[in-house]
């Protein structure tokens, strides 16, 4: 192909190929495991939609844009419909296959008491394993702010668990 | 100091990801085709030749790629052509599949499928493969008499050109032209695919046959 080619966007099956882990993995974090399939869906669906506008620079950090606002969607959604109060502290499961660790689900659950923010950028960073520049790009933040979030996030985590184990 | 580090809660956040993708977004590929959110669909398999793909649009079968023609270079003629909306959908171009596996198996004669002209430059061009499509199984012709055809007995070079960039072979079937000497010719997907599909359609001798595994 020569330079002058019209430059176009990637067939959305590649598109689709090199995000939909990272994807996944950060809805699982934010919504749990059951929700996130529902979410991912949803997901791609607007990414697919919108292909016109992704922005060929960052399209990771384009596709984890849609995927937070459809995670927020989800649990206002969910807020809205009458349910236990309890609702609000469920945690989220972990996912059913896969043997469960000595640690189990309490990892899960952490993540899911964490606030939206650090939660945000602990997922993007350790489940959807973006660099801080993606996450950066992802937050609408600079790069420091979002080292800074996930280094919050990481150490209320590491608390939660703590707390958890001394109660064993 | 907690037991738990960062590469530990990574491995559990990831556990079993990889899978679970896979197969969201394979469901996600058969949704969007099936909708009509894609403009594209396309499935690759298997053929006595090797792997080939198929691509359809909501008009019908768009293009074929012989096993010269690899995924990548398949799907961004499809992206530059049409539309940058493709999704692997095999259920889609399941029609195209059975109808093609039932012509190489020798079932098959013709072809029942809706084709999408887009990919083929309206003109001479046009005419040269409209013409084409009209040879029927085992039946040959040369590219002079198919530029005749066409409209213009002089073009046979250029009727050779819109045959060689023929988006929907086998079904457009530019392998029943010939040279005017006899000679078999060139083809898109290679010489000897060329041959053997003739000689599976009875219009060459068995011992022509070079390319079917």
């Amino acid at each position: 192909m020569n330079a002058a080619t019209k430059v176009t966007k990637p067939p959305f099956q590649r598109f689709l190929d090199e995000h939909r882990e990272p994807v996944l993995a950060f809805l699982r974090a934010l919504v749990g495991p059951g929700d996130a399939d529902d979410c991912f869906q949803e997901t791609f669906i607007a990414a697919l939609r919108g292909y016109e506008r992704m922005d060929g620079r960052h399209p990771r950090a384009w596709v984890m844009t849609i995927a937070r606002s459809k995670a927020i969607d989800h649990h206002r959604s969910r807020a809205r419909r009458p349910e236990p109060r309890d609702d609000l502290a469920e945690p989220a499961a972990p996912p059913a296959s896969g043997a469960i660790g000595d640690v189990g689900g309490e990892v899960w659950s952490a993540v899911a008491e964490l606030g939206d923010t650090q939660r945000e950028a602990v997922a993007l960073r350790y489940a959807a394993d973006l660099s801080y520049r993606e996450i950066a790009a992802a937050l609408d933040c600079s790069e420091e702010a979002a080292r800074r979030r996930v280094a919050d996030g990481l150490a209320s985590l590491r608390k939660t668990l703590d707390r958890e184990e001394a109660r064993l | 100091m907690s037991r738990v580090q960062a590469p530990e809660i990574s491995r559990q956040l990831r556990e079993g990801i990889a899978a679970e993708a896979e197969a969201a977004a394979a469901r996600f590929a058969e949704r969007a085709a099936r909708d009509g959110l894609a403009d594209v669909a396309f499935a690759g398999f298997d053929s006595p030749y090797g792997p080939i793909h198929v691509a359809v649009t909501e008009r019908g079968l768009v293009s074929l790629g012989l096993p010269n023609v690899g995924e990548e270079e398949f799907l961004a003629q499809l992206a530059a052509a049409i539309s940058p909306r493709v999704l692997e959908a095999p259920a889609r171009v399941d029609e195209v599949r059975r109808e093609l596996d039932e012509y190489f198996s020798g079932k098959r004669q013709s072809f029942d499928l809706e084709l999408d002209w887009r990919m083929i430059r309206s003109g001479f061009y046009r005419s040269v493969l409209r013409e084409t499509e009209k040879l029927p199984f085992g039946v040959t012709s040369t590219y002079g008499q198919i530029a005749a055809r066409a409209g213009n007995a002089r073009a046979y070079r250029a009727a050779g050109t819109a045959l060689a960039t023929n988006p929907i072979p086998l079904v457009i079937p530019c392998h029943r032209i010939l040279r005017s000497g006899g000679s078999v010719g060139e083809y898109g997907g290679g010489s000897a695919i060329k041959q053997s599909l003739l000689v599976a359609e009875g219009a060459l001798p068995p011992e022509n046959d070079a390319a079917a595994k």
